[in-house]
C-alpha cells in the first residue's frame, strides 16, 4: 500500500531524503489516496511541490522520454527532460564496421527518417572522397525522391499520433492511412518500410524496380486528396486550436540561442531551409517553396509541417517526371552507383530463387571470366574502400531540422568516428524554455510539436 | 613473396609501364605543375604519394600474436601528417580570418595566440582555438558583425589517443544565418587535465551537447551549469567514445564457424 519511503534504503537513507524530500512509491493504489496522504503531510503545509515523474514510458511522450516534473497544482513549475533510455551506441559501433557497413547502423538513429541519416552520413563521406560532383544524376533523383516521401511519412508520424494524444482517434487513422501509402511506396523501391539501408556511399543500392513509377503516380493522384482530407479534419477543428494556438511559444531569439532549426524555427517567421540556402543533391534544380508562418507556437508548426508534406509531393512529382524522361536504359548507360570500381560497389542484386542476392551475370564475371574483377569484389567486400583522412560536417534539411553528419576519417577503411548531430536531440532542450509555466495538459502538445524522436536523441 | 621481393617488383613493373607509355617517358621524374595530369588518379601515383607520408605502423593488420612467417612485418603503413593550411584559403574563408584577426585585435588580444592553426579542407574551414580562449573566441564570432554566427549546432567529441597532448578533441560547428556561411571551431585538451571551458555562456544550445561530449569522452567543460551524464546511467563507470574503451560483444556461432565480436575481428586499416 501507499507508504512513504526513503528512497534509497540500503545506503545514506537519511541523507537522500534530505536532498530529494518524501518520495511516495505508488504501485497500483488509487491516486486520491495517494494524494491525501501527501496533502495531510507536514511538507506540504511548509509549501512543498510536488515532483511527479512523466514517462519513461508513457502514452504520450513520443517514445521513451522521461518528464521530472515539479507541480504546483495543475502549473507546471519546472521540467527536467531526462533521455537515455534509447541509447544503443549507433555512433561507437559505426567505428568498427566498413564505410558502406556504416549506413546499416546509421540509419536506424532516428527511426522516423532512415532515408536522411543515410543521406547525411553519404554525404559526409562522399565529401571525404571527394566523389560529390561524380554522383550519377540518376542516384541523386532517386536520393531526393525517397528523402521527399520519407519527409511525408515522417511528418505523418508526427501529426498523426499527436492527434492521438489529444485524445482524437481519427487524426490518428486518416493520418496513418495516407502514412501507410507512403510507405508501401518506400517498402516497393527499397525493400522494407524502415531502416531501409538504400543511400551508400556513392549511390543508392538499387534501381528502381518495374512498376515503381506507375505505383508512385498512382500515390500522387490520391495523396494530395488525403492531406486535404486530413487538414478539413484538423486545420479548423476548435478543440485541435485551443489545445495548440498559443502553446509552446518560442520566438526567434529563443531559437538562435538554444540552435533550434526546421519547423519550430520556420514557425518564427525565417524562412531557413538548407534545400534552399545551402542546396545538396540538385535540390536547386527543383520547384517548391518554404513555408512559413510567424505565430511561434505549436498550431503554427502543425500548419508548417501540413504545407511542407504538399511541397514534398510536388517535388516527388518532378522527380517522378525526370525518371520518366530518363526512360530506364540499364545499369551501364545510366547508373545508381559511382562508376570508380574503388568505390561503387561491385555487384548488382537480383532477385533470385533464394531471394535478393548478386546478379548472375555478376557470379558469372567474377567466378568465370575476370581474375580481376573477382579480386576487386573479395577487396571491397571484406575490407572496403579507403577513405582519405580528414573530417567532413554535412548538414542536410530533415523534417525535424537541420541533420548534421560529423565524420572523420584516419584513411582507413573504416569511420575513425561519426557523430550524428540530431535535430531531436537538440530540440528537447526547449521543454524547459516553452513549458514552465503552462498548464500540465500543454506539456502533451508542447512535446508533440518539438516532434522529437527518441531513436534520434539518444542513438 | 617476401616483402623486399615485392617492392623490387613494383619498380621493375613501373619501369615496364614507362616503356609502353613512351610518350610520357621523356616529361622526367617532376611532371610541370600546370598541365592538368591525365593520370593523376591513377592507382599507382596515389599510391607514390602515400609513399612520401611518414610512417605511423608497420606489420600486417590486426595481427600482432602469430609469428612473421611470410616476411609480412615489413609493411610500412603510411599516414598524412597534421597540416595547416596557407593563405589564402579560397571561397569566404578568407573574410572569415580576416574579421576574426580583427575582432581579436579590438579586443586588445592578439589572435595568434588564440588560433594554433587554421585548416582549410574540402571547402570546409576549421580554426584549432587554444582552449583557455575559446569562449573569448566564439563571443567574437557571434557578435561580430562581419561574423555573425548566430548558431552552434552542437559539440562533436573525438579521441585521438596517439595524438599525445592533445588526445581529446572538441569539435564546434557554427553557422551563421546572416552570412549563409560556416566555420570549424576545434579545440583540444590532453588526457591527463581533460577541462575544457565550456561554451553555454555564448551558445546555450551546447549544454546537452557538452553534456553528451563529457559523457561519452570524459571531457570536463569547466561553468557548464549543469554537467551530468545525459545518455549513459549516472552511475556508469567510463566513458565509451573513447578509443580505450571496448565495443563489447561475443563471439557468434554460424554453421559450425564462430565469428569474433566486431571489435576483435581483423580489420584492415
Amino acid at each position: 500500500m501507499t507508504q512513504a519511503q526513503t528512497p534509497h534504503a540500503a545506503a545514506g537513507a537519511g541523507d537522500a531524503e534530505a536532498a530529494e524530500g518524501r518520495v511516495y512509491t505508488v504501485s497500483g493504489e488509487d491516486w486520491d489516496e495517494v494524494i491525501s496522504a501527501a496533502l495531510q503531510s507536514e511538507d506540504f503545509e511548509a509549501g512543498e511541490r510536488i515532483v511527479v515523474n512523466m514517462g519513461p514510458q508513457h502514452p504520450s511522450t513520443h517514445g521513451v522520454l522521461r518528464l521530472v516534473l515539479t507541480l504546483e497544482g495543475e502549473t507546471v513549475a519546472e521540467v527536467r527532460p531526462a533521455v537515455g533510455y534509447l541509447h544503443t551506441g549507433i555512433e561507437k559501433n559505426m567505428e568498427y564496421r566498413t564505410w558502406t557497413q556504416g549506413v546499416t547502423f546509421c540509419t536506424r538513429a532516428d527511426y522516423l527518417m532512415p532515408i536522411f541519416n543515410e543521406a547525411a552520413y553519404c554525404f559526409a563521406v562522399e565529401r571525404l572522397l571527394g566523389i560529390e560532383d561524380k554522383i550519377p544524376e540518376r542516384a541523386q533523383i532517386i536520393r531526393v525522391l525517397l528523402m521527399e516521401l520519407n519527409r511525408v511519412t515522417s511528418h505523418l508520424g508526427g501529426i498523426a499520433p499527436m492527434g492521438l494524444e489529444l485524445g482524437a482517434t481519427t487524426i490518428y487513422t486518416q493520418g496513418t492511412r495516407l502514412r501507410e501509402r507512403a510507405l508501401d511506396l518506400l517498402e516497393l523501391i527499397t525493400g522494407l518500410r524502415m531502416n531501409h539501408a538504400f543511400v551508400r556511399p556513392g549511390g543508392v543500392a538499387q534501381d528502381l524496380p518495374p512498376g515503381a513509377l506507375e505505383a508512385i503516380r498512382a500515390f500522387m493522384d490520391t495523396a494530395p486528396r488525403l492531406v486535404h482530407d486530413l487538414r478539413t479534419l484538423i486545420d479548423a477543428n476548435p478543440i485541435f486550436i485551443g489545445r495548440n494556438k498559443g502553446i509552446a511559444y518560442l520566438d526567434l531569439a529563443g531559437c538562435m540561442a538554444l540552435g533550434v532549426t526546421g519547423p519550430i524555427l520556420r514557425s518564427t517567421g525565417l524562412p531557413w531551409d538548407l534545400r534552399k540556402s545551402q542546396p545538396y543533391c540538385g535540390y536547386e534544380t527543383y520547384e517548391f517553396d518554404v513555408p512559413v508562418v510567424d505565430t511561434c507556437d505549436a498550431y503554427g508548426r502543425y500548419l508548417i509541417r501540413m504545407d511542407e508534406m504538399a511541397e514534398s509531393l510536388r517535388i516527388v512529382r518532378q522527380c517522378v517526371d525526370r525518371l520518366a524522361e530518363r526512360g530506364s536504359p540499364g545499369p551501364d548507360k545510366d547508373p545508381v552507383m559511382i562508376r570508380d570500381a574503388k568505390i561503387g560497389w561491385p555487384a548488382r542484386l537480383s532477385l533470385g530463387p533464394d531471394g535478393l542476392g548478386p546478379s548472375p551475370e555478376h557470379i558469372k564475371h567474377i567466378m568465370g571470366q575476370s581474375m580481376e574483377a573477382l579480386i576487386h569484389h573479395f577487396k571491397l567486400v571484406t575490407e572496403g574502400f579507403r577513405v582519405p583522412a580528414g573530417q567532413a560536417y554535412v548538414a542536410i534539411e530533415s523534417p525535424r531540422g537541420e541533420l548534421g553528419a560529423h565524420v572523420v576519417s584516419d584513411g582507413g577503411t573504416r569511420p575513425y568516428r561519426v557523430h550524428l548531430r540530431d535535430p531531436s536531440f537538440n530540440h528537447l532542450q526547449i521543454v524547459a524554455a516553452v513549458c514552465e509555466g503552462g498548464q500540465v495538459a500543454d506539456l502533451i502538445p508542447s512535446i508533440a510539436s518539438i516532434d522529437p524522436v527518441m531513436g534520434g536523441v539518444d542513438r | 613473396m617476401s616483402g623486399p621481393d615485392k617492392t623490387s617488383g613494383e619498380e621493375s613493373h613501373t619501369a615496364g609501364s614507362e616503356e609502353t607509355h613512351g610518350a610520357q617517358a621523356p616529361q622526367g621524374p617532376v611532371p610541370p605543375p600546370a598541365e592538368p595530369d591525365p593520370d593523376e588518379n591513377l592507382p599507382a601515383r596515389l599510391g607514390e604519394e602515400r609513399l612520401a607520408e611518414p610512417v605511423v605502423r608497420t606489420g600486417m593488420f590486426g595481427l600482432q600474436d602469430t609469428p612473421d612467417t611470410s616476411g609480412f612485418g615489413l609493411l610500412r603503413v603510411h599516414r598524412a601528417p597534421v597540416l595547416a593550411s596557407p593563405r589564402p584559403y579560397g571561397s569566404y574563408f578568407d573574410d572569415i580570418a580576416d574579421a576574426l584577426g580583427r575582432a581579436l585585435e579590438e579586443a586588445g588580444a592578439g589572435s595568434s595566440d588564440a588560433i594554433e592553426r587554421v585548416v582549410a579542407d574540402r571547402g570546409e574551414l576549421t580554426f584549432y582555438v587554444r582552449r583557455e580562449r575559446l569562449p573569448e573566441v566564439a563571443a567574437k564570432f557571434r557578435d561580430d558583425p562581419a561574423l555573425r554566427f548566430e548558431l552552434c549546432t552542437g559539440v562533436s567529441g573525438v579521441h585521438y589517443p596517439d595524438d599525445t597532448d592533445r588526445e581529446l578533441h572538441a569539435v564546434y560547428h557554427l553557422l551563421s544565418i546572416t552570412h549563409n556561411r560556416r566555420v570549424r571551431l576545434e579545440a583540444t585538451t590532453p588526457d591527463a587535465d581533460r577541462h575544457m571551458p565550456s561554451l553555454v555562456g555564448v551558445y546555450p544550445a551546447c549544454n546537452w551537447h557538452e553534456r553528451e561530449t563529457s559523457d561519452l569522452f570524459g571531457i570536463i567543460f569547466d561553468g557548464h551549469p549543469g554537467l551530468t551524464r545525459i545518455q549513459m546511467p549516472d552511475d556508469w563507470k567510463g566513458h565509451p567514445q573513447r578509443k580505450d574503451y571496448p565495443l563489447g560483444g561475443i563471439p557468434v556461432e554460424y554453421r559450425g564457424a564462430k565469428i569474433p565480436a566486431p571489435d576483435e575481428r581483423r580489420h584492415y586499416s
